[in-house]
């Protein structure tokens, strides 16, 4: 059996007809689900935000020193990419909206080709940083370490908080590998392109949280006498 | 006869032969919620019968049948079972899903296959956290809230609980999604907000708790869990991190949460004494923005687990103002139910028992709680058995009591036939009498200074263990009664017509009992209230061919 929507019609008492909205090809209702889910994903790295804020006002001066170790030109360039990225991804949709489908497969292939470039540099990064001795359950961050507490929970919550956001990439990638085929296969089009409209969000939500990740990160030490290693 | 949901389904993938198949793929909300419910309920009983053990074990001072360990793992096993698989997601999973949907007049929740792919989700977490059971040191010892540091340390089996945790709560927010969206979307044309049955306008402000609050502590755990795995040390003190911090977030999210566990159970009472006082319900209005504004108080209260953590006594003042300030929505509720009885013709109906008896047991859950909102009483009672009589009284008298009010309110409506009603007062006053025998010493006891979570006491405590055990046992029995009665009642009971109760809200008017596939088969178009009594009677019917008002 099927579940394609007929249209129904409730009748009032003065015989008026009104639409009974279903569940099937509701593009409002999918929107609106989205937007709430990426809600809770607000809700979830607020979170994270409220700890980080906690333990700076607990120890600021250990936050901007660790802060300033931290390598700004990739963290910088990466934002670029990231907000080059979000363009991408912007124009795509319009694309698709606009009826010109292999101009929106090519522009996903844009965003993707650099949250890979995106994530080649964190992976740069993260590697870096190893060399340095600061990883978890690694040489300085260790608890018998005689580094500040400050730089270890600074340095805990960049992974943390830069690890999550890297899984969201990866989830990214897998969605818009996922979407291209639903392209491919007529089930993403311009009259019904809910997914394409809801993996734009979630490639927005992401970036929006990487804005704040990287001034909290990579900026607040900017102003110390180091500078990246 | 026609159709029922019983007869087909849809499902998420292909449309197989087999029955059980059609079960286990079907993206039917009542099916769904048929399968959450006898999946939770059996969580349940494991929980009761840890609880049970522990009981046992304290029957006597000294240790008998377990030692410490174990009874810490036990305490633990019960807590973790019955807030994060039973109570927590219950009364939205099972009767937000079955009944939801046909009291706004839809077809189905917004999004089907999430509401399919959420259930097998909670699965998976039932399946992590019973493996936790049987992997490693054996199941946590820490108590169901994970408090750092002790849980940073333990050498049980804390990840795979906090990892079962993270994945329910996932589950709670895509259940939470749905049903905002659907009850933003799919109401019957002409229901306005203020036209939806307040069962609904429970699930919408548990629904809006569920996506704001489970994200954070989801993110709590996962904090907690890389800080096991990776040794960060955001909440371990040996490490630079601040267990109040955890304690914080974990409360920003479990206290609304004890709201996400009333508020739908509220819900189901104002269905119910409406209907069996035949009178149109007191205070609609009030009663619709009361669990709105108890979801939104519920935010700013969570620093009343903390006034022994540490907190600057401005905080704990502030706290404890706001905390008392929810007894202003929950009272005018009660007030609300109250005069609705108020000349109303009232049916003493077993599902109005089962509602009556809450009004005493929750009032007295409540009350209590009011005491220990004080800084000054709550310094003395903190950890006592005073807090466990106390949240058993609003957590089990309060949402399970109703709960089980739902079951049977709603039980002809989902299975087309009825129970025996001698039997099923008698399941209640069983339940009722033993969870009093079994609850109420808990408060003397606690009061004298008798703390939770131990395994031995002081003799002087002894007489309050062994009524509270005597209370147990008929509390269990009234239990194991109570779902023998439904059990009789779905294979023998006698068919019913749609709408036995002659309630007025629109999941009582359905063509067939229980219902067709499709609910109804015609929406109709709602220009009334959700509940119009005139003399005792329903006021708004239907023709069921055309959906179109006789009255």
């Amino acid at each position: 059996m099927g579940h394609e929507y007929v249209p129904e019609i409730a009748i009032d008492r003065d015989g008026n007809e009104h639409e009974v909205q279903g569940w099937q090809g509701d593009f409002y209702g999918g929107k609106l689900g989205f937007w709430l889910f990426m809600l809770t994903e607000v809700m979830m790295f607020g979170a994270m935000f409220l700890a980080l804020a906690y333990y700076n006002t607990l120890h600021p001066q250990d936050f901007l020193d660790a802060s300033a170790s931290l390598n700004r030109l990739l963290g910088g360039t990466n934002t670029v990419i990231l907000l080059i990225s979000a363009l991408t991804m912007g124009l795509g949709l319009l694309r698709m909206r606009a009826g010109d489908v292999k101009g929106a497969k090519l522009m996903i292939w844009a965003t993707m080709i650099l949250a890979v470039a995106f994530l080649v540099i964190k992976g740069f990064e993260w590697t870096a940083e190893y060399h340095h001795g600061i990883f978890l359950m690694h040489d300085k961050l260790l608890p018998e370490s005689t580094l500040p507490f400050g730089q270890k929970l600074f340095f805990g919550l960049y992974f943390s908080m830069t690890g999550l956001h890297g899984f969201h990439i990866i989830i990214g990638i897998g969605l818009m590998i996922w979407l291209l085929k639903r392209i491919n296969a007529g089930k993403v089009s311009t009259e019904h392109h809910i997914l394409h409209w809801n993996i734009a969000l979630y490639w927005d939500i992401v970036h929006l949280i990487w804005v704040f990740v990287f001034p909290y990160y990579y900026m607040i030490g900017a102003g110390g006498a180091t500078g990246g290693h | 006869m026609s159709k029922t949901y019983f007869d087909e389904t849809h499902c998420a993938i292909g449309h197989p032969k087999s029955t059980f198949m059609q079960w286990m793929l079907t993206i039917d909300h009542k099916r769904i919620g048929i399968m959450y419910a006898a999946v939770m309920f059996v969580f349940f009983f494991v929980a009761v019968f840890t609880a049970f053990a522990m009981r046992l074990e304290l029957f006597a001072p000294g240790g008998q049948y377990m030692d410490g360990d174990t009874f810490n793992q036990a305490f633990t096993l019960h807590g973790v079972i019955m807030i994060f698989l039973f109570i927590i997601p219950g009364i939205p999973a099972v009767f937000g899903n079955i009944v939801m949907p046909l009291m706004i007049g839809a077809k189905d929740v917004s999004f089907p296959r999430l509401n399919w792919f959420t259930f097998w989700l909670y699965i998976a977490g039932c399946c992590i956290a019973l493996a936790s059971l049987f992997i490693g040191e054996g199941v946590a010892d820490t108590g169901w809230t994970f408090y750092a540091p002790y849980s940073m340390n333990t050498g049980t089996n804390v990840i795979m609980a906090l990892v079962a945790a993270f994945v329910l709560g996932f589950a709670s927010i895509l259940t939470g999604l749905n049903f905002l969206v659907t009850i933003h979307r799919l109401r019957a044309p002409g229901m306005t907000f203020f036209k939806m049955p307040l069962f609904v306008w429970g699930i919408y402000a548990t629904a809006w708790i569920q996506l704001l609050a489970t994200p954070v502590v989801g993110i709590t755990l996962v904090l907690a869990i890389l800080e096991k795995y990776f040794g960060i040390g955001i909440f371990d003190p040996a490490k630079g991190g601040d267990p109040v911090l955890f304690q914080h977030l974990f409360w920003i999210y479990s206290h609304p949460a004890v709201y996400l566990m009333i508020l739908p159970a509220f819900g189901i009472m104002s269905e119910i004494i409406p209907t069996f006082s035949r009178k149109e319900v007191f205070g609609y209005r009030t009663i619709a923005l009361s669990s709105a504004s108890i979801a939104g108080i519920g935010y700013l209260v969570w620093g009343h687990h903390l006034y022994t953590s540490g907190m600057s006594d401005i905080a704990k003042t502030v706290f404890s103002f706001l905390t008392f300030f929810v007894a202003i929505p929950t009272g005018v509720k009660f007030y609300d139910w109250v005069a609705t009885m108020y000349q109303g013709k009232i049916v003493l109906s077993t599902p109005m028992i089962w509602a009556l008896g809450t009004i005493i047991t929750f009032a007295i859950g409540g009350i209590t709680g009011i005491t220990i909102t004080m800084i000054g009483m709550d310094v003395h009672l903190q950890d006592t058995y005073y807090t466990v009589a106390h949240f058993h009284y609003a957590i089990l008298g309060g949402v399970v009591f109703l709960m089980f009010a739902g079951m049977h309110y709603w039980f002809p409506l989902i299975t087309g036939k009825m129970y025996n009603e001698t039997k099923a007062k008698i399941a209640f006053y069983l339940n009722f009498i033993g969870f009093n025998l079994l609850w109420f010493p808990m408060f003397i006891a606690g009061y004298y200074g008798m703390p939770r979570r131990y395994f031995d006491y002081l003799p002087e405590f002894e007489i309050y263990h062994q009524i509270s055990f005597i209370g147990a046992v008929i509390f269990i029995s009234g239990l194991i009664y109570m779902f023998w009665v439904f059990f009789k009642g779905w294979t023998k009971g006698e068919a019913t017509t749609p709408n036995p109760w002659n309630a007025t809200t629109l999941e009582w008017h359905l063509p067939t009992s229980p219902p067709p596939l499709d609910n109804h088969s015609k929406v109709p178009y709602v220009d009334f209230d959700p509940y119009e009594y005139k003399h005792g009677e329903p006021v708004v019917k239907f023709n069921y061919e055309t959906m179109q008002r006789i009255d």
